[in-house]
């Protein structure tokens, strides 16, 4: 599925005035594709990743996720969206404190009221990211890394369409960050997912499929890699 | 209750901390309504234990003793429509003497012929059933009832009534009589036996404080509960922030966290009533103290309801949390 932002605007209130964090942006992620977003501090990368997520409705333009519009639907159903079709992967590895790191691919599942097979899912979602052996860690009993890679697991355990990222690797050093990068680039081809990733890190741009830079909420460069 | 269950073993200090307190308060509210019902007994036993469904006083004012009313009244509310049977009763405060001991009584008097001494009485004097007793200038030989009457705290001793003499109150036995019309008529005033129990001074006032008292207990229970879960309930916003953006509902969070606050109230409750329980089983048998199911029940009961309310109050903010602030180290 793809996922498709057009001419999507989004101000905030600021004071007696409003402040533009988005200013007509247009995106395409075509799925098993990964699309990097940089730009400097303040430029409006973590709303662009709200809005495509539905934590934000934007004040105009629209959001299409495998086809489907999401104006206009209300926050149930967005909630319901977000648990089937989109991962999120926070900025810091934002993980329940009383959940093992199996529990917290279950917990997924349990969200969308299913039990059956939740298990097996998450012991091969674990897998996937090279963490079978940790399953019954706390967060607290992994580092960094293995927490962020627990994040990026969660986040396709679902098989979502649309796969958000926030600067995985602003916490970690610069192997085991080039080694987060690899493994969502691998699962985004694998997996057919229309993947948004924010960094700030240039190293980081080498395998992705498209680049966009925000300079004060607007695009200013885009580069597409033709294979 | 996936994540509630798991919070609640991971953060089990915390919560057995409130479980702790809330065990406690149980403990403090049952101990007071064993208490309670054991002081109403000593208070209104022996009225509860007259027959009748209403009692006829000689005035707005009037308590139980005096002699307010007299024969002619009895007469006039005998002829009342609907009114079964009328029955004096004189209540005083006195004294019953036998074999040199005496012993503080309740002296009912009513029509008969028999001196009647409650179980409390008898005990009091050292005497069985056929003791030859002394009620102030009546001396005669005694029954000893299988009832544990009480008054106002001291026994009851039952004693004839004798005929034409003023009483204070009358008994009534009812079946659809209009009271009020006939009290206004004969300058009477006429309660039902539940009401009249407020015109036992003694009751009315220890009743009061006592239940006075575990309304507070109920009042503080609900805070610290309601306390507990809002702390708790900030102290994971961010928990809460990261289930909603991975698409948990609102009612299902909510739902989640109630059920956090029913288990921890129903632990805390339970032990707090076993233990209770326990205390009240090793008192001595002069404290009075019921300890009977409905007794201590009732309160752990009304204390997990106060609970939730004060819980679903606190973790209403749940509402409010912003998926948003998962997103991003900014916000
Ligand atoms: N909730 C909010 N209310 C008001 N203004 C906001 C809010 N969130 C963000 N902003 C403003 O919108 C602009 C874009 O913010 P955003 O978080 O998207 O930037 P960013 O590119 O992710 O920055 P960073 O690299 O520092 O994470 C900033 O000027 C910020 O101050
Ligand atoms: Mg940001």
């Amino acid at each position: 599925m793809t996922l498709v932002l057009d001419s999507v605007t989004l101000t905030y209130p600021d004071g007696d005035r409003r402040l533009t964090a988005l200013d007509d942006v247009s995106l395409h992620v075509p799925a098993g594709t990964v699309t990097a977003v940089v730009g400097p501090s303040g430029s409006g990368k973590s709303s662009l990743l709200a809005v495509a997520a539905t934590l934000i409705t934007p004040d105009t333009g629209t959001i299409t996720i495998g086809g489907t519009s999401t104006t206009g639907l209300n926050r149930a159903v967005l909630a319901r969206l977000r648990r089937r079709h989109v991962g999120i992967v926070f900025q810091q590895a934002n993980l329940l404190p009383a959940l093992t790191a199996a529990e917290q691919l279950r917990v997924v599942a349990r969200l969308d009221g299913r039990r059956g097979g939740a298990d097996l899912q998450a012991e091969a979602g674990l897998a996937e990211v090279g963490l079978a052996e940790l399953a019954h860690r706390r967060p607290h009993q992994l580092s960094g890394g293995q927490r962020q890679r627990v994040n990026i697991a969660r986040a396709l355990v679902n098989r979502p369409a649309v796969l958000l990222v926030d600067e995985p690797t602003s916490a970690l050093d610069r192997a085991s960050g080039a080694a987060i990068i690899d493994l969502l680039t691998a699962r985004t081809r694998e997996h057919g997912v229309a993947t948004v990733l924010v960094t700030h890190d240039r190293a980081h741009l080498d395998g992705v499929d498209q680049v966009v830079e925000l300079v004060d909420g607007q695009i200013a460069v885009r580069v597409s890699r033709a294979e | 209750m996936f994540v509630g269950w798991r919070e609640l073993w991971f953060a089990r200090g915390r919560f057995g901390l409130l479980v702790g307190v809330v065990a406690l308060i149980t403990v403090l509210v049952g101990l007071l309504s064993g208490l309670t019902g054991g002081l109403a007994g000593r208070n209104t036993s022996a009225v509860l234990g007259l027959g009748g469904d209403h009692v006829v006083f000689a005035g707005e004012d009037a308590q139980f003793g005096g002699s307010g009313l007299d024969e002619s009244t009895a007469r006039e509310w005998a002829a009342v429509a609907g009114v079964r049977r009328v029955e004096p009763l004189a209540v005083s405060m006195g004294k019953v003497e036998a074999g040199g001991r005496s012993a503080g009584v309740a002296v009912f008097a009513s029509p008969g012929s028999e001196v009647v001494l409650s179980r409390g009485a008898a005990a009091e004097l050292g005497v069985r059933d056929g003791a030859t007793v002394t009620v102030g200038d009546l001396t005669a030989v005694a029954r000893v009832s299988t009832e544990d009457d009480y008054f106002s705290h001291a026994p009851v001793v039952r004693v004839p009534l004798p005929p034409g003499s003023r009483f204070s109150v009358l008994i009534l036995s009812t079946s659809d009589s209009d009271v009020a019309a006939a009290d206004q008529r004969l300058g009477t005033k006429t309660e039902t036996v539940s009401d009249a129990l407020e015109r036992i001074g003694s009751f009315a006032a220890e009743n009061g404080s006592l239940r006075l008292m575990r309304g507070f207990l109920f009042a503080i229970s609900a805070l610290v509960v309601g306390a507990f879960f809002t702390v708790w309930t900030i102290q994971r916003s961010n928990d809460i922030a990261v289930l909603k953006a991975l698409g948990a509902s609102t009612p299902y969070l909510l739902r989640d966290a109630l059920g956090q606050a029913a288990v921890l109230l129903a632990l805390g409750t339970t032990t707090g009533t076993a233990l209770a329980a326990v205390v009240g089983a090793a008192l001595p048998s002069t404290v009075p103290f019921v300890l009977d199911l409905p007794t201590l029940a009732f309160p752990a009961a009304v204390l997990v309801g106060l609970g939730l309310v004060g819980a679903a109050l606190a973790i209403h903010r749940i509402t409010t949390v912003d998926p948003l602030t998962a997103l991003g180290s900014a916000r």
